[in-house]
């Protein structure tokens, strides 16, 4: 995965499959402290305490295509190699937080990447999952969610044209960027 | 607000129709592209925003665009599945931001399947 865009969409798509109604990603940006802090925290269904030991590891997997699964394992990897760590929270039935965390001055920190679009192709993919993205950063806090955009489009379904082009407009001001470009909301690289 | 002309009342009206189309069922294709860890390294991303702008830029409603897990041919991604209503949903692997472009216009527009880059019937499988 070349950014962290990318890691959070794959995080948030295994809490997708764990039927999770609202997925919750935050980023934290703690200069103070040398650290960048990544959560994705779900109400899925959660998975079982010896499975959570292991879900790091890439032989972990519920998948019945195949016998690895990568995705965790990729992000822990992408944190550890940023000076930092991940962790995972789990109770069955309840749901599930991830966190990563990262050293903000690392030379090996993956640039942010593109969160316009990572929430773009969530929020489109998934008609039944909420999705919400909160970025704490410089003491302020910016937060996009679907529910209110949902409860602003009515029945029109995110993917018309009229959905894109208000789900753009609110990804644009959540971010601060101008979506002039039709796919736009390009972040510089390693700017949170 | 700018004077609504009867030609632009009546390009919005066929848009809403369009639209109410969709949200009743009566989409003209439904597009899947897959979204598992694998598909996600490859492209998949990139492919579902190409697909989401030329849609826009084509001002097509009634085309549904989800995403689904990993389609389990790992070294195939992107891959994206289109379905047509009343037709066998055809599998495409390989895809890029042009291919899945081309595959929106001929295949879930025009209705002919992109050959080249459809994975053979029942070959999903295989995998
Ligand atoms: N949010 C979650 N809620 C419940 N279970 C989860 C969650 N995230 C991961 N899991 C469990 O952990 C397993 C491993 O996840 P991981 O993302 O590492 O691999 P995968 O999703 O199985 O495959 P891949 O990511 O390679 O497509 C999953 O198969 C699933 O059983
Ligand atoms: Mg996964």
């Amino acid at each position: 995965m070349q950014d962290l865009a990318h890691h959070i969409l794959d995080i948030a798509e295994n809490s997708v499959r764990a039927h999770a109604s609202l997925v919750v990603i935050r980023l934290q940006e703690r200069p103070s402290e040398d650290l960048l802090r990544l959560e994705i925290i779900d109400n899925g269904e959660g998975m079982s305490e010896e499975m959570r030991r292991q879900v790091l590891s890439p032989f972990t997997t519920s998948r019945t295509e195949r016998r690895v699964g990568l995705g965790l394992a990729l992000l822990a990897q992408a944190a550890r190699e940023a000076g930092g760590d991940c962790r995972v929270e789990s109770t069955p039935f309840h749901g599930t937080r991830i966190v990563a965390d990262f050293r903000l001055s690392h030379i090996d920190l993956k640039p942010i990447g593109d969160l316009g679009e990572t929430m773009l192709v969530l929020a489109v993919g998934h008609s039944d999952t909420d999705f919400a993205l909160e970025i704490e950063r410089g003491g302020g806090l910016r937060r996009f969610d679907t529910q209110e955009i949902r409860a602003s489009l009515g029945d029109a379904p995110l993917c018309s044209p009229t959905g894109l082009r208000v789900l753009r407009g609110h990804l644009g001001e959540v971010l601060g960027t101008r979506p002039t470009h039709p796919y736009g909301l390009k972040e510089s690289p390693n700017a949170c | 607000m700018a004077r609504l002309s009867v030609q632009s009342l009546n390009a919005l009206r066929d848009q809403l129709q369009a639209e109410r189309a969709g949200r009743e069922g009566k989409c003209r294709a439904t597009v899947i592209v897959h979204m598992g860890t694998c598909g996600i390294s490859a492209g998949a991303r990139q492919v579902m925003t190409a697909l989401l702008g030329a849609l826009e830029e084509r001002g097509i409603a009634d085309v549904a665009v989800s995403s689904s897990g990993c389609a389990g041919m790992c070294s195939r991604e992107p891959m994206a599945t289109v379905q047509r209503p009343g037709e066998a949903p055809v599998k495409y692997a390989d895809l890029d931001e042009k291919k899945i472009v081309r595959v929106l216009d001929e295949h879930v527009i025009g209705g002919s399947i992109v050959k080249e880059y459809a994975l053979a019937m029942g070959s999903e499988r295989a995998g």
